[in-house]
């Protein structure tokens, strides 16, 4: 029988530190039985358990993207015992990934449709993998319009900088980068507040989705902009956070009333969030 | 349900019978309550009991559990792997189980064994087990297992049913797995007439001597939302002291924790009961906690098992009536006055 509590062992290929803080480093990860590789079949949205054994595991978002082959991308917050741990692992050393787990972006749904893409802070890497998802040759015409508002505290806080450079350079994606604030006089993007932002670029609701990602308080002023400018509920998609165990809907801590968030999400619409009990 | 008899006299003959067969379990005086736990000798069985403190779900879903082994010495080749360790999946008998106990295996059963996801060591310890069933003659003044869909002769999640009538027992076969247990023991012998009726009389009076009546129903059928900000939750969580006892000591409570334990360079990957009564239960690594309140942690534990669980597996209540939360609570929370709220809240029309 398979045990979905068992982890496939992997190994750490690379660690970038991708913020000034040095706070959070993103981990490639490279499965030590290519068949492993095969079964770890997912799909952007998507979640996993990283585990490092004497540790214990933490449920991550999958920031690759399918369409990338040979590895997996994690990028990790330092904030408790495991991602501390992790944070000092080096490249060679074995862990493992358990996944992987949760649903996904609608993809089927949003095929054929203007997608907004509304990030903030470290909130971005499922967004990440979505973006390179939808931006893959074999997938780009799936899809109508990008539109991608990233904010973070300031241009140090920004997730894959170089890839959000190549992707501004692109004319298939509409990129909309911005900090709360900087100093730089240098920084040649937008200066301001996510829900400002995406106010101020109002991209078209006509026949688009939102897919939104980031710090409570952002997500608390964006969802009255994105109303304003014509989403519905059922078209504003989010992705929620909660303390997990197994990841498999059994252990039963991270329910939001009749929902597990590591089951029946972690991928909800704002028309669903609205009919449970906000415990989240 | 084929049914044969054997006597008291005879019935630690059977016992010693089945220990010849199978693993088993029954309760066992331990000198101040009775516990579920292995037994080597029938002599050890004492079937005069209650019901036991803590339900038998330690038999299937042990409060601290080995998961998986893992090495963390450099020199070894594995060092990191988190690796399955082996288990004893023979087949065994849990004997003298209440029907509220069996019942309760079968709610958790939505839980640990879906057509997806498969709990590995639930499902293989659910296949090893044969549910011998006592019947309840007396229940207990907090036993409202009728009010819930069940009762104290319901023998539908057993494979045997074991009914005490003084002296001898009558034991009926629910199941198939049932049915091979009872074909190899040669003390059975047909029932006796007089045991027969004596079997109806005690189900009658047993069944009689629950009265609670709970509207448990009418729960599914509100609204998720109006219930859950309900006022009632202020009053319900008011004594609490969020000890946690009523979740350890629920048959249906399944909620665990998942740690590793290491020690010199050898650790264990375990997992532990846990309890929706405890801050840490839902503390997220950023300090945020969705149910930082004992109001809220109060509230899911009697919505999970009295809405949430009704709303999602459309089988009922998680809740067998056993009355342990209700026994053992330090504050008299009594979840039948609970339900009771529930059930006649109203967003009432000013």
């Amino acid at each position: 029988m398979n045990n979905p509590y068992l982890p496939y062992p992997v190994r750490i290929d690379s660690v970038v530190t991708e913020t000034e803080d040095r706070n959070l480093k993103t981990f490639k990860l490279v499965f030590l039985n290519p068949e492993d590789e095969t079964k770890f079949k997912y799909i952007p949205g998507q979640f996993a358990e990283l585990s490092v054994a004497g540790l214990g595991e933490i449920p991550i978002g999958i920031a690759s993207s399918p369409t990338e082959k040979g590895f997996i991308k994690f990028t990790v917050n330092k904030v408790g015992k495991v991602t501390n741990h992790l944070h000092n692992m080096q490249p060679g050393e074995i862990m493992g990934v358990r996944g992987p787990l949760g649903n996904w972006y609608p993809w089927d749904v949003l095929e054929g449709k203007n997608v907004v893409i509304i990030g903030g802070g470290f909130a971005f890497t499922t967004l990440r993998s979505s973006i390179v998802y939808m931006l893959d040759p074999a997938n780009r015409s799936r899809f109508g319009e990008i539109n991608v508002v990233y904010g973070a505290r300031t241009p140090g806080l920004l997730l894959y900088k170089d890839e959000l450079a190549a992707w501004e350079a692109r004319d298939d994606i509409k990129m909309h980068i911005t900090v709360d604030g900087t100093d730089d006089p240098n920084w040649k993007y937008n200066v301001g507040f996510v829900p400002a932002v995406t106010k101020q670029k109002a991209p078209s609701a006509e026949n688009a989705y939102a897919i939104i990602c980031g710090p409570p308080i952002m997500i608390k002023f964006t969802l009255p902009v994105l109303t304003e400018l014509g989403f519905p509920p059922d078209r504003i998609i989010s992705s929620l956070e909660m303390r997990m165990k197994c990841g498999i809907g059994i252990c039963g801590r991270c329910n939001i009333g009749t929902e597990y968030v590591c089951k029946d999400g972690p991928v909800f619409t704002l028309e669903k969030l609205s009919t449970l009990p906000n415990e989240y | 349900m084929s049914e044969v008899y054997f006597t008291r006299e005879q019935f630690p003959g059977v016992v010693e019978k089945l220990l010849g067969r199978y693993r088993v379990f029954g309760p066992v005086f331990q000198g101040r309550y009775h516990e579920f736990s292995e037994v080597k000798k029938a002599d050890e069985v004492d079937l005069g009991f209650q019901n036991t403190r803590l339900s038998p779900k330690e038999l299937f879903h042990p409060q601290s559990e080995r998961m998986f082994h893992f090495s963390l010495d450099k020199n070894d080749p594995d060092a990191g792997i988190v690796k399955e360790v082996q288990k004893d999946y023979s087949p065994r008998v849990i004997l003298g189980i209440r029907p509220c106990d069996a019942k309760a295996f079968r709610l958790d059963d939505v839980n640990f064994d879906t057509e997806t996801i498969k709990d590995p060591w639930w499902v293989r310890r659910r296949a090893a087990t044969t549910l011998v069933g006592l019947a309840c003659n007396q229940p207990c003044s907090t036993c409202f297992c009728s009010a819930v869909g069940t009762g104290p002769f319901d023998a539908s999640t057993l494979d045997v049913m074991l009914v005490d009538v003084g002296d001898g027992y009558v034991a009926g076969a629910v199941t198939e797995k049932g049915g091979e247990l009872l074909a190899g023991l040669d003390e059975a012998r047909s029932v006796p007439a007089q045991a027969a009726e004596k079997a109806e009389v005690l189900k009658k009076s047993a069944e009689a001597a629950i009265t609670t009546r709970l509207d448990v129903e009418s729960v599914a059928g509100k609204n998720m939302l109006e219930l859950f900000n309900d006022p009632l939750w202020d009053e319900v969580q008011f004594a609490c002291i969020n000890c946690g006892t009523c979740t350890f000591l629920c048959p249906t409570c399944w909620c665990f924790d998942i740690q590793d334990e290491v020690c010199d360079n050898q650790g264990d990957r375990i997992r532990l009961w846990d309890s929706c009564m405890f801050p840490l239960f839902t503390l997220h690594g950023s300090g945020h906690n969705p149910r930082s309140q004992k109001l809220q942690r109060v509230r899911q534990r009697f919505m999970h098992k009295l809405k949430y669980y009704q709303d999602k597996y459309h089988g009922g209540v998680a809740c067998v009536g056993c009355g342990r939360c209700v026994k053992f609570c330090p504050v008299n929370i009594d979840i039948r006055e609970v339900a009771r709220l529930m059930s006649t809240s109203c967003a009432c029309p000013a």
